[in-house]
């Protein structure tokens, strides 16, 4: 399917919500649609019959300056063909809704997105620091974090 | 005299399973909630050899990185190493000569054979039987020497390059190779008797953990663990890249042969029919390999244009995808690596619920993880 196609498709449905089409130097195409939206727009991406999502191949954080991202690289196995999708949060308190209930394999992505950038999930079924220990300051995968001088009294 | 089930009362006790065990193939630690023997929840913590590649990645060249990527998956760092290669070139669109190609398809290709010899061996050592890991041991000590003569390095080989390989095959590489193949094919029949028929050893594997095809694609497995639940998906045939559209081989899924479809035991034979197929590969593109240059015109510090790709390409433990942001510097502005063991131990949780702990070892063999790509 053209990312175009799709675009117009997820516009029709969610009119306003769907952003804008990164097409031009980016494979594969990003859809960019409203945080607060991204949940619905998994689900009918995944359960459309012309669309068919079924597979989450990487979430990611991105830290994009004077706003964060996340970028969903989704795959159809019955389709075979591939489209992103992304949301752009600002900086301060960044958080919207988790798709884990959408794709279970967005679980441990989400976490880790979590644990190096700092984005909140809201509705995770566990949202806990994955690769960093617990009690570990700040988001290290942000551009602006500062490096710890000590941890537990051991110098870094 | 019998007791009524309520008047044993039993306690469920909290264990640690690792980080220092000899069964989770590196630092994972398993918190176990165990009612007697069988297992209530099993929590997989990982984390422990974190070391920041992401960020390293933001710091480094796009040539710099390639020797890290070669400690993203110690056991196929030939094969992460052309991820790479593959993904940056990608992105900066850099065409590659074709003996280049057809080098890098065939070390990753040898490299599969020794990854999966290892997920065989120590899979077969930790079910009690050790004389196989012996014996896969004695084959992959053939290809890592074939790497020593070619760069060498026999574990970490930083052996690819952006646009090419850093050096052309060196005189009689490809007779070795194609020695190794005849000595090492008729060994995966002898692996078959000697073990993966083994009743007791087939009887703790069949129907143990069994995925359906359905939770594999929604768990996002990849590779030979999505392909265990009998899901015909490699990218090798289904996004083809570098030159696997000229060579022919099967896509090798689960059957349930021995008990329930997606069960350890097809995850087990997937890998062992897998390096018949690579044999099948390594054949042809030894055959097929033309002469020429193995490295295009590539500048050592290139600014990609700024731009978003999403590579991903088949390693023995599934998917390795490099996504990389280009801002149109010399280094990535950010780089997220995807990979297959990572994901994979999202869905250990769910499908350990009620077996036996020495069923965990079974689990934790089938998915062949290996820990420092899954902490990266």
């Amino acid at each position: 399917m053209e990312p175009q196609t799709l675009f117009d498709a997820v516009k029709a449905k969610f009119g306003e919500a769907a952003l804008e089409l990164q097409a031009t130097g980016f494979r594969p195409a990003f859809v960019v649609v409203a945080p607060a939206s991204i949940a619905d727009v998994a689900i009918f991406l995944r359960d459309d019959p012309a669309m068919k999502f079924d597979s989450l191949m990487c979430l990611s954080g991105v830290d994009a300056k004077e706003r964060f991202a996340v970028a969903y690289h989704l795959h159809s196995l019955p389709h075979n063909h591939q489209i992103g999708l992304k949301v752009f949060l600002p900086r301060e308190n960044p958080s919207l809704p988790s798709v884990d209930a959408v794709w279970p394999a967005a679980n441990f992505m989400e976490r880790e997105t979590f644990d190096l950038y700092g984005i909140v999930f809201e509705g995770s079924k566990d949202l806990r620091r994955i690769l960093l220990p617990d009690d570990w300051e700040g988001h290290p995968l942000r551009k602006d974090y500062k490096y710890p001088e000590s941890y537990h009294g051991v110098k870094l | 005299m019998t007791r009524p089930a309520e008047a044993l009362p039993t306690q469920e006790m909290l264990i640690n399973m690792g980080p220092q065990h000899p069964s989770t193939h590196g630092v994972l630690r398993v918190i176990l909630r165990t009612d007697g023997e069988v297992v209530v929840n099993a929590r997989p913590d990982v984390g422990y050899l974190h070391r920041g590649l992401e960020k390293i990645g933001e710091r480094v060249t796009y040539a710099q990185f390639m020797p890290f990527t070669d400690r993203l998956d110690y056991l196929a760092a030939m094969n992460c190493n052309c991820a790479w290669a593959w993904a940056v070139e990608k992105l900066a669109g850099i065409e590659v000569p074709e003996r280049a190609e057809y080098i890098r398809v065939i070390v990753s290709e040898l490299n599969r054979i020794s990854s999966h010899l290892i997920a065989f061996g120590s899979f077969t050592a930790d079910m009690g039987a050790f004389t196989p890991f012996l014996y896969s041991i004695r084959e992959r000590e053939v290809v890592n020497d074939l790497f020593e003569m070619l760069c060498g390095n026999r574990l970490t080989y930083n052996y690819a390059r952006i646009g090419g390989v850093s050096a052309d095959l060196p005189p009689g590489f490809l007779e070795k190779t194609k020695e190794f193949l005849d000595y090492f094919e008729p060994k995966i029949d002898e692996y078959n008797n000697l073990i993966s028929y083994n009743k007791i050893f087939v009887h703790r594997l069949a129907n143990v953990a069994d995925i359906s095809a359905k939770d594999a694609v929604a768990y996002g497995l990849t590779g030979p663990n999505l392909r265990g639940s009998g899901v015909k998906f490699d990218l090798r045939k289904d996004e083809p890249y570098s030159v696997y559209p000229k060579l022919e081989f099967d896509v090798c899924v689960g059957t349930g042969e021995r008990g329930v479809l997606g069960d350890c035991f097809d995850r087990y034979m997937v890998r062992i029919n897998e390096m018949r197929q690579s044999v099948r590969i390594l054949r042809q593109a030894v055959a097929q390999i033309p002469e020429g240059p193995v490295m295009a015109k590539v500048p050592r510090l290139f600014k990609p244009a700024a731009g978003e790709v999403y590579f991903r390409s088949e390693c023995p433990r599934g998917e390795t995808g490099f996504y990389i942001i280009s801002d149109g510097t010399t280094n990535p502005s950010r780089l997220k690596i995807r990979t297959g063991s990572f994901v994979t131990m999202n869905i250990f949780e769910k499908v350990t619920r009620g077996l036996m702990i020495a069923d965990i070892v079974a689990v934790i063999g089938s998915f062949d993880i290996i820990l420092p790509e899954i902490d990266r």
